[in-house]
């Protein structure tokens, strides 16, 4: 479809030529394991040195954080040409150079709440990708009823020292630094005395337990903190307002894992991978139940992606997305949800391999796995549809 | 291209609204039945429609028109929707002018194009011969004669065809098929009119030794499939559009309804039940509307077309505008079943449209072949 704009354009023009020189072979390939993917860090290994060099290169434009500052190491793109550079990079199937939750969440939070000094000490190693952050929200007796936290943090002058306990930390092993929720006013009401608090993950008082997942692999972790030190000058926000800032890095995790509905620059798209499998017979794909359902999908995917552009194109003129951001999630989730249905289908018996042989140590049946958390972390689909009944559609 | 309305396209679209709400309400629908109007339309209306310049919208204007694109006309398409105003909007103004302004001589240009700049010429579109859309199905054929050919067929349930002055017809004609503008009064064509469900008139035509010149030939002499498929593409965006202005009234309706409606002592837009359902047909609204106004975007500015974007269209359209219809069936409970009550008349329009140039599976099937597979 005709997507991309081919009038001729100096900005585009200039990142083409950059990425052709700079993007090497082997990030345009797609990807073939969760090794491919990068996240940086104080113990990032990294899978080989291209993908050391394209992160080093990415870096030295501020390309890793296109539209934030570059007094923070970012690009200073606005909207239009980070829709360029998203372009190009798609069309040449570049895979994104860093994965970061400082980058999809805790940055924007920052941008918007943070004071000048936390800026400066966090935003510029996240988008080097020196420093990488885990999310300290959910504990074992609040999930989506998030706002009911218990973590406590006593004031002790110049700093809180933390009790509590917080789960599903994603990759919280390998965090260096965790944003987190803990309540500093026990009377207030529940919203009223949360507030959002850095703290780096090597201190003293606390320990980390792994979580296994159905999917065989163990990115998530339970938190204990026991007598943690935190220094006063490392919240965000306003003390007891922290659920504003939460809220509001809500909305970008929302918007981020929605993006999961959209195919990722560079995979190939389900029906290519529906023909090369099962082959064509009569001018068709030759499972033709599957066909509708490839079809459905494959529309409603373009539709996430026209509307998330339209989104974009709205905030641009001034309107901000908001309780949007759950529309969002909601669609994208269950959206990949079903992108992992079709390709468990296209695959069939090769897809319940669960090791060895072809099956890449079992990356799709393990992928589908993970995808069924996608409409719970971040605050499950039922949840974002209370959202839009609320906020959007005001229903009483 | 941003898929945002720009001022002037806001302009046009609060104007279509406010004419449409005060002079064309849902109600003259329900007159237009109640009274056996044998139009199913209101030429008063038509005339003001005209003072409005809708008819011109996509015509150029050296024929009189206004030039104002395809993004224009889905706008006023998508505010007749809300009101289920009947008009020859869709049949004349978008899909007729688009087939001679596009594929039309000069002579045919200016022949047909500023009567109906003025209202005073209709066009219908007649493609279908069987139950099942299908324009590669066409078993009406021409013969050429000395002074150029003679017509035999039939046509079905063609749009607006009991109003018509000139037909577009597909004919086949030897090597493939041919588009023929044949005027209404031509010795041997008949038109037999009937009422659709949903109160508009649709007709069967047909056509017995229709002698026709060779300066009524549009475009190329079998080379109509692939501009009827164009012309269809239109269509299909204009139908589009329209069901997009029926599927939000109606769930702006519902909406409205949850807030007002008690049961249990509550009002029934607490229940998450229905919360969810209405949360999520608000997220399917949200796509369709950037789904439309890319569509007309493509039409103003790919000259080539864009087949699969308008299958894709079409079928999103048909399955979220039925669902909104039918959802706003079920959450209104038994005061939505009543014909007393307007919300009916939503499902009724909407399922016209839907079976109209292809349904949800037919674009489906024409999206995935289009795709490769
Ligand atoms: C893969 C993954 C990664 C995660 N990563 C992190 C992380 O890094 N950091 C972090 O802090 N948290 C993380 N989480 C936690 C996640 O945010 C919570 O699991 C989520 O908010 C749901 O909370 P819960 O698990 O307690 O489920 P519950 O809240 O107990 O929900 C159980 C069921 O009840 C439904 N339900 C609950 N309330 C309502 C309601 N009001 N209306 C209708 N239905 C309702 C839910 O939708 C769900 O179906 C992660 C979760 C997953 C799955």
């Amino acid at each position: 479809m005709g997507f991309y704009v081919t009038n001729p354009d100096p900005f585009r023009h200039k990142v083409r030529d950059w990425l052709e020189v700079n993007c090497p072979e082997s990030m345009r390939q797609p990807y073939r394991s969760e090794a491919d993917l990068c996240w940086g860090g104080r113990n990032c290994k990294f899978q080989n040195k291209d993908q050391k060099l394209w992160l080093q290169r990415m870096v030295s434009k501020g390309w890793t954080v296109p539209t934030w500052p570059t007094e923070y190491g970012g690009g200073g793109l606005d909207r239009e040409q980070t829709k360029t550079l998203n372009e190009e990079m798609a069309r040449i199937h570049a895979r994104p150079p860093l994965e970061s939750f400082g980058i999809s969440m805790l940055g924007p939070a920052l941008l918007k709440f943070g004071t000048n000094e936390l800026k400066q000490q966090h935003l510029p190693p996240i988008a080097r990708g020196e420093i990488r952050w885990a999310q300290g929200y959910s504990e074992p007796n609040a999930g989506s009823d998030l706002a009911s936290l218990q973590a406590r943090a006593e004031d002790k002058g110049d700093h809180y020292l933390v009790n509590g306990t917080k789960v599903w930390t994603s990759y919280g092993e390998l965090g260096d630094w965790m944003f987190c929720l803990v309540r500093t006013d026990f009377e207030a009401k529940k919203h009223a005395g949360i507030s959002f608090v850095l703290f780096d993950m090597n201190a003293p008082g606390i320990t980390i337990r792994p979580i296994k997942l159905i999917s065989g692999n163990s990115p998530f972790t339970e938190i204990f903190m026991e007598d943690l030190r935190v220094e006063k000058n490392q919240v965000v926000g306003d003390i007891n307002k922290g659920w504003t800032v939460a809220k509001y890095l809500l909305t970008h995790e929302r918007e981020m894992i929605g993006g999961s509905g959209l195919s990722r620059a560079g995979s190939i798209p389900i029906s290519k991978v529906a023909v090369a499998v099962l082959g064509m017979e009569n001018g068709i794909l030759s499972n033709t139940m599957l066909r509708t359902d490839i079809a459905h999908f494959e529309m409603d995917e373009f539709c996430l992606e026209l509307n998330t552009e339209r989104a974009r194109d709205k905030v641009k003129a001034g309107v901000s997305l908001g309780a949007a951001s759950s529309m969002f999630k909601y669609y994208g989730t269950e959206l990949n949800k079903r992108r992992f249905e079709l390709l468990m289908a296209i695959n069939g018996s090769d897809a319940m391999v669960w090791e060895g042989g072809e099956s890449r140590s079992g990356y799709l049946p393990k992928t589908w796995l993970r995808s069924k958390g996608n409409s719970i972390e971040g605050g499950t689909s039922e949840i974002q549809l209370n959202i839009v009944a609320k906020r959007i559609l005001r229903l009483p | 291209m941003v898929l945002v309305l720009n001022e002037e396209q806001q302009m046009l679209k609060d104007a279509a609204r406010d004419f449409l709400q005060e002079r064309a309400p849902v109600s003259q629908l329900r007159e237009l039945r109640d009274s056996s109007n044998s139009e199913g339309f209101s030429r008063a209306l038509w005339t003001e429609m005209v003072e409005m310049g809708w008819s011109a919208i996509l015509i150029p204007e050296k024929f009189g028109g206004l030039g104002y694109g395809y993004t224009g006309m889905g706008i006023v398409l998508e505010e007749s929707g809300r009101t289920l105003t009947s008009s020859p909007l869709l049949g004349t103004a978008t899909i007729g002018v688009a087939a001679i302004a596009t594929y039309g001589s000069e002579e045919q240009c200016v022949s047909i194009l500023p009567a109906v700049v003025n209202g005073r010429h209709l066009l219908a579109l007649a493609c279908d011969e069987s139950g099942q859309h299908n324009p590669e199905h066409v078993s009406t054929q021409a013969v050429e004669t000395h002074t150029g050919y003679r017509i035999n067929g039939r046509k079905i349930a063609v749009l607006d065809g009991h109003i018509a002055d000139t037909f577009i017809v597909s004919v086949r004609t030897g090597k493939g098929i041919s588009l023929f503008l044949v005027p209404v009064d031509s010795s041997g064509v008949s038109v037999e009119q009937y009422p659709l469900l949903d109160t508009h008139f649709a007709a069967d035509l047909r056509f017995d030794q229709v002698a026709v010149g060779k300066d009524q030939l549009l475009g190329e002499l079998n080379g109509g499939l692939a501009m009827l498929e164009k012309i269809l593409d239109v269509g299909r965006i204009g139908a589009s559009s329209e069901m997009l202005g029926i599927a939000q009234e109606a769930f702006e309706r519902t909406m409205e309804y949850l807030k007002e409606r008690k049961q249990f002592g509550v009002l029934i837009g607490s229940f998450q039940s229905l919360q969810h359902r209405a949360a999520h047909l608000f997220g399917e609204i949200e796509m369709c509307k950037s789904l439309v106004i890319k569509a007309l975007h493509e039409l103003d500015e790919n000259s080539g077309g864009n087949a699969e974007l308008a299958s894709l269209t079409k079928a999103m359209l048909c399955k979220t505008a039925h669902l909104a219809t039918t959802e706003a069936i079920q959450m209104h409970g038994g005061i939505g079943m009543t014909d007393e009550f307007d919300i009916g008349f939503f499902l009724k329009r909407c399922k016209i449209l839907e079976s109209l140039y292809g349904d949800h599976y037919y674009h489906l099937d024409r999206f995935a072949r289009l795709r490769g597979y």
